[in-house]
């Protein structure tokens, strides 16, 4: 059975004091439909606080929810439902299962209203879909974590929420037992077709769960899209710190090339040259550029006959060896991080002192917000 | 033997109402996000400093017959509330309140947010949560009540005294009555009594902390099958 699926609607302004009169403020308006949407960001920017206020644990004082038709806060009303009027299942970081039930007691907590042999039913259609159901006798303490979080998810789909919230609910978990979950997580929604918002600051996760990302920096959405281009765009140095950017340079803008779609800019501290892509700023203005590790190119003569418009010449700083990413510090006015293989480190003689030319794609450079 | 007797059913008693009035007591004060809740904690908090013998006289003066309770008792029963079992109990009661709702907040308190969230986001309204989530993960913490409020009961001597006086199978219990022992040098009807006290004590004392470190688990599980 096929239905349309709902979409959960949140405007929502929360303002929490920290220490020493500073205060947290969350300001987001968004939308989520039908399928997983990865809420994305560093820890601290928020994503949690976010799903409380939509599960109704929190209560912003500015806010309007909607879940479909249905208001779940709009604090111009006056209205505000209790998380137990509100049908939405919410899976925490931890498994969070009731220590002195059983697995099945743990699964059917929510249906206290149904009958018995319903009730049955449905706890072991769920722990059976998630791979637990051998454990129904089992307390918490005796089982895994990831099984535990199995049973956690199990638990909170048994009632037919609404919505679901899944705040990094696979932490800790390794990518082949994650992805299965996920992976029953989907077929289960094939049918009822609901909202997922599911927090993560592991740029992995985004790349293999989303169909949509939004990114989430300070209390404020930063960028929306597909996992694509939120990650390769980051819109903030944190941001990009998290989605795996481990160059930022600073540079002052040098010339624009509107008709070129690029503009020169010189690295603070060197004279060495970048070609970036066009970006919101003028002549003379300070930019910080963002770049991976994994996108700049060495070579150990000087490079001719290439597309990439960037070539700089440098010297080897410092090599390190990390399992099978070798990282290597380069002096080419300011200090690159280039990453590159055993391999490519043996072939090319590659050790401290040796001089270097870095070649960098002119749109691997990204602009970012300090 | 009769004033053992008297103490153990005081104890008992006293022991039974605190569960009673200090559960929801405790769980409000364990919830409550009120500013001035720290001076309901104090007033709960009084009869661990007070002298006895003070809280001892405020009670005889309110229980007494020009009290106000004593007036009410007086026009509703005929006779006062001083000098009766009863009002043993009811001084006992204030006298260890802190004993059982200090234990019971720190058990209610110790119970893990997330599962009462996740209780609340399951549809479960305060009273589900609170009999099926938070009930059973605090019983250590419910035993230790009962057990410190019945042993403090069992060995209180100011409160008695000046709200009981000394009224054999009525209010004359066993401190009273080691104390009438030694006042009329009666050492070995004291020695008695006081080591039968004692024995008491700390049986029920050695039973809270052999559950509170599960000496003996009553129902065994087996791990890592």
């Amino acid at each position: 059975m096929q239905n349309a699926g709902v979409t959960l609607a949140a405007r929502v302004r929360f303002k929490r004091p920290l220490r020493h009169h500073a205060s947290f403020e969350l300001d987001v308006d968004f939308q989520v439909g039908p399928g997983i949407t990865i809420l994305f960001g560093a820890s601290g920017a928020g994503k949690s606080t976010l799903l409380d206020c939509i599960a109704g644990l929190l209560k912003p004082r500015d806010a309007r929810i909607t879940l479909g038709q249905k208001a779940l806060q709009d604090s111009a009303a006056g209205i505000f439902l209790s998380p137990q009027e509100r049908n939405i299942a919410y899976l925490f970081q931890a498994p969070a299962l009731f220590p002195h039930m059983t697995v099945e007691q743990n699964a059917g907590y929510g249906l206290a209203g149904a009958a018995e042999p319903e009730r049955t039913a449905a706890v072991f259609y769920l722990l059976e879909l998630f791979r637990v159901a051998h454990l129904a006798r089992r307390k918490p303490e005796e089982i895994s974590g990831g099984e535990a979080q199995r049973v956690a998810l199990a638990r909170a789909l048994a009632p037919s929420p609404r919505a679901v919230l899944l705040d990094e609910p696979l932490k800790g978990l390794d990518a082949e037992l994650k992805s299965s979950v996920v992976d029953d997580l989907r077929a289960w929604n094939r049918a009822s077709r609901l909202p997922i918002l599911y927090v993560t600051h592991q740029r992995d996760e985004v790349d293999a769960l989303g169909e949509r990302v939004i990114a989430l920096d300070h209390g404020r959405i930063v960028s929306e899209g597909t996992p694509h281009s939120v990650l390769n765009a980051p819109r903030t140095k944190r941001l990009a710190r998290v989605a795996g950017f481990e160059n930022y340079l600073t540079a002052a803008v040098q010339e624009l090339r509107e008709a070129d779609g690029i503009m020169r800019a010189r690295l603070t501290g060197s004279g060495a040259e970048l070609e970036l892509p066009l970006g919101y700023a003028g002549v003379g203005d300070r930019v910080v550029v963002a770049i991976r590790a994994g996108d700049i190119l060495l070579a150990i003569e000087r490079p001719t006959g290439l597309s990439a418009r960037n070539i700089l010449e440098g010297t080897i700083d410092s090599v390190e060896v990390r399992g099978a990413t070798v990282v290597c510090r380069v002096n080419a006015g300011a200090m690159f991080l280039v990453h590159v293989t055993p391999g490519a480190l043996r072939a090319l003689e590659i050790a401290a002192g040796k001089r270097v030319w870095l070649v960098i794609k002119t749109h691997s450079c990204q602009l970012v917000e300090e | 033997m009769q004033a053992l007797w008297l103490s153990v059913r005081l104890a008992a008693s006293a022991a039974a109402i605190l569960l009673l009035i200090g559960m929801p007591l405790a769980y409000w004060l364990a919830q409550s996000k009120w500013r001035g809740k720290f001076l309901l904690e104090s007033v709960v908090a009084l009869p661990l400093v007070l002298p006895p013998t003070v809280l001892g006289f405020f009670l005889l003066v309110a229980m007494g017959a020009n009290g106000p309770i004593g007036k009410l008792w007086v026009a509703l029963f005929g006779h006062t509330l001083a000098f009766t079992f009863l009002g043993l109990v009811v001084a006992s009661v204030l006298y260890s309140l802190p004993f059982a709702v200090q234990p019971l907040v720190a058990a209610f308190e110790s119970v893990d947010g997330r599962l009462l969230d996740a209780a609340a986001v399951l549809g479960a309204g305060r009273w589900r949560t609170f009999r099926g989530i938070i009930l059973p993960l605090s019983v250590p913490g419910i035993i230790t009540a009962a057990v410190l409020s019945f042993t403090h009961t069992l060995g209180e001597f100011g409160v008695v005294l000046m709200v009981g006086g000394n009224i054999p199978g009525i209010t004359r219990t066993v401190s009273i009555d080691i104390y009438d022992h030694v006042q009329s040098l009666e050492y070995g009807a004291a020695d008695r009594m006081a080591i039968a006290l004692l024995l008491i004590s700390f049986a029920v004392l050695s039973t809270i902390y052999a559950v509170n470190r599960r000496v003996w688990i009553p129902w065994p599980v087996k791990r890592g099958e």
